[in-house]
């Protein structure tokens, strides 16, 4: 099978159609596995029970960057190489990215008010990533506002690309400014600073989100190119109305 | 369960989260039966993509 072949919508809604359940099932199996990991886990010496709020606040960070980066990946299959499938891929991704970055700051902001007595700071962390949800918003709207598919796909994809600055601003920021957001702990040079017993459920959760996030994604995808078809058939039908 | 005083906020991350997830599931799921519906009248008007009959023909 050559990459042509897996470019083409209908050979990816044919495989797509067959991975979903199997998708759907590891995602189910992953969240039972990291659901009692994080029930069992023991409460942080400092934090109490509150670092359990991690065990969702983290992967959603994580996943609200993934999508970015997977959009610019995308944004580049888009303007360079034209891909049939890479603007759909893009647009599928944005809102559950927008849905993951939400949830890392609404958790966020609850994991704050006990552990640091306010619900929101505007430093450097919290702001990026409010910048980040910020610009998903602006993405889907620019993808809504202008008609022309191929346009709209070009125009996404300067706005995704550019957007892109923010994701290792919102990396760093914890290393380039005083922030209230505690620097990394789990991706650093000198290794995780978490004990094994909790940075454990946080991987397994990790895993979890990623699948759940993949199989969004993929039925995302799917929905996307059937609302290209029925574009499509629509102009068809107006074509033929016309006539 | 016990969570101490931080229940409200642990249950309210969780909570939150979980009706975003339930948000976008519930969203797909929607979208799905929509477009579906939107092109069956549309094929039982007669109207289908050319590229479509193509691929049904050679896959």
């Amino acid at each position: 099978m050559t990459l042509i072949n897996l470019a083409n919508p209908s050979r990816f809604l044919a495989l797509s159609a067959r991975a979903m359940p199997w998708l759907t099932a590891a995602t189910v199996c992953a969240f039972i596995m990291g659901g009692v990991q994080a029930y069992l886990s023991p409460d942080d010496y400092q934090q109490g029970a509150t670092v359990k709020i991690m065990f969702i606040h983290v992967p959603a960070a994580w996943l609200g960057l993934f999508a970015w980066v997977l959009m610019s990946l995308a944004a580049l299959g888009t303007l360079v190489w034209r891909h049939p499938l890479a603007d759909v891929a893009a647009r599928a991704a944005a809102p559950i990215g927008a849905a993951f970055t939400l949830i890392c700051l609404l958790t966020g902001s609850l994991w704050g008010r006990p552990m640091w007595g306010t619900y929101w700071v505007w430093d450097a962390r919290l702001t990026s990533v409010l910048v980040l949800f910020l610009l998903y918003l602006g993405v889907i709207a620019l993808w809504r506002t202008i008609e022309d598919p191929t346009r709209g796909a070009r125009a996404a994809a300067v706005f995704t690309l550019v957007g892109a600055i923010n994701i290792p601003i919102i990396k760093f920021s914890v290393d380039w400014w005083n922030t209230l957001h505690q620097p990394a702990s789990v991706l650093r040079l000198g290794g995780p600073t978490i004990h094994v017993s909790i940075l454990a459920p946080l991987l397994t959760m990790v895993v979890a989100f990623t699948l759940l996030f993949l199989t969004l994604h993929i039925a995302a995808m799917r929905n996307e190119i059937l609302r290209r078809r029925l574009r499509t058939m629509l102009i068809m039908q107006a074509d033929a109305a016309g006539a | 369960m016990a969570f101490g005083p931080y229940a409200i906020f642990i249950v309210g991350a969780y909570g939150a989260a979980a009706a975003i997830v339930a948000g976008l599931i519930a969203w797909i799921v929607l979208d799905r039966r929509h477009l579906i519906r939107l092109i069956n009248e549309l094929e039982a008007k007669g109207i289908t993509r050319r590229s479509e009959r193509a691929y049904e023909k050679n896959p």
